[in-house]
């Protein structure tokens, strides 16, 4: 599985790192839902530093789309919020 | 993994797949793919000139207050030296201020150097990609038909689309952040010609420098005079002699 951290890179990780991940997606998902700012930037951070460490980085020119996307921590909440809804922080793609 | 992460994921390749679907003529859709990357490398690549130029005004305003902090520090001695407490403890409080101004500004010009980084880091992956998919799109044109091509284009568009997202992001991010810092830059400078910070970069005398000038004037008129006073004295004697 592929997996892109926000503004650094894509990485390819295995099927154990996948379910680690996962595990603390979970956990974003209710830090985000409670409004825990601090407690969903340390769970970023966590996945951060688990994909550099164990993840096997693409090389710059692969074309391959990310399955996941993991946000940096320095976002705000609502920023974060955001990243996951329609609009988006992630600006429109030129449409013609 | 039907979590948070993968639904961001998911917003952008809908986001490509609604683009895609417009599309009637695969070899047209790439090539107007293609340009849209190219203006955003122009782009990361003028983020990047920007950003060197808020640190470099920042460094600026720095060094500034490096030379004042020895200039106050001078000051203060003078005034000690010249038995004016008063003025030496002004001049200590302008050097704390100084001080304090220059660590924000420091903390500030880190900023900016990690967004500087990031940049060219983005503005590297981005270049890199759009020269990948360059080259396959004419792969694509020249050996597919229509309707394979169309599967083609959706798998090399994903990546590249992904990869313009996460850099159009860091474009937009590093502008707010210099956005600020030049604001806080003008902030400083406002102050400085208001005169709070005058003695900080102004050419002009401030009151402190004013005062210290009166009393190394002062200490040169007394030396002076106690020259001629002397040389008076010496010529009395002589005529005394004479007499």
């Amino acid at each position: 599985m592929i997996v892109r951290l926000m503004g650094e890179g894509q990485y390819r990780i295995d099927e154990q790192l996948r379910e680690q991940l996962n595990e603390l997606d979970g956990r974003a998902a209710t830090a985000i839902d409670q409004n825990d700012e601090p407690a969903l930037d340390d769970l970023l951070d966590e996945m951060w530093q688990l994909v550099r460490q164990r993840g096997e980085q693409l090389a710059d020119d692969e074309l391959s789309g990310s399955d996941v996307i993991i946000p940096p921590s320095d976002l705000t909440l609502e920023e974060t919020k955001k990243l996951f809804s329609d609009e988006g922080l992630i600006p429109d793609l030129p449409a013609r | 993994m039907a979590g948070l992460l993968e639904r961001m994921s998911l917003v952008i390749k809908s986001k490509l797949s609604k683009l895609l679907d417009r599309a009637e003529d695969p070899a047209e859709t790439l090539d107007y793919s293609y340009e849209e990357q190219l203006k955003l490398l122009q782009n990361v690549k003028r983020g990047i000139a920007d950003v060197t130029t808020s640190k470099k005004r920042l460094q600026l305003q720095a060094d500034k207050l490096e030379q004042s902090l020895v200039k106050l520090d001078t000051q203060a001695r003078d005034a000690v030296a010249a038995g004016r407490d008063d003025l030496a403890r002004q001049a200590l409080e302008r050097k704390t201020l100084a001080q304090r101004q220059l660590q924000d500004l420091d903390v500030q010009i880190q900023q900016l150097e990690g967004q500087q980084e990031k940049l060219t880091t983005s503005e590297r992956q981005l270049s890199a990609k759009i020269e990948a998919f360059r080259s396959q799109k004419e792969v694509i044109k020249a050996q597919y038909s229509a309707a394979e091509a169309q599967v083609r284009i959706g798998e090399a568009a994903t990546g590249i689309g992904e990869q313009m997202a996460d850099t159009g992001l860091a474009i937009q991010r590093a502008k707010d952040k210099t956005e600020l810092m030049q604001a806080r830059a003008g902030a400083v400078e406002e102050l400085i010609e208001a005169g709070t910070l005058e003695d900080f970069t102004a050419g002009d005398q401030s009151q402190l420098d004013r005062e210290l000038a009166q009393i190394s004037a002062g200490q040169q008129v007394d030396a002076e005079l106690e020259r001629i006073k002397a040389e008076v004295g010496a010529g009395a004697g002589q005529k005394e002699l004479e007499r």
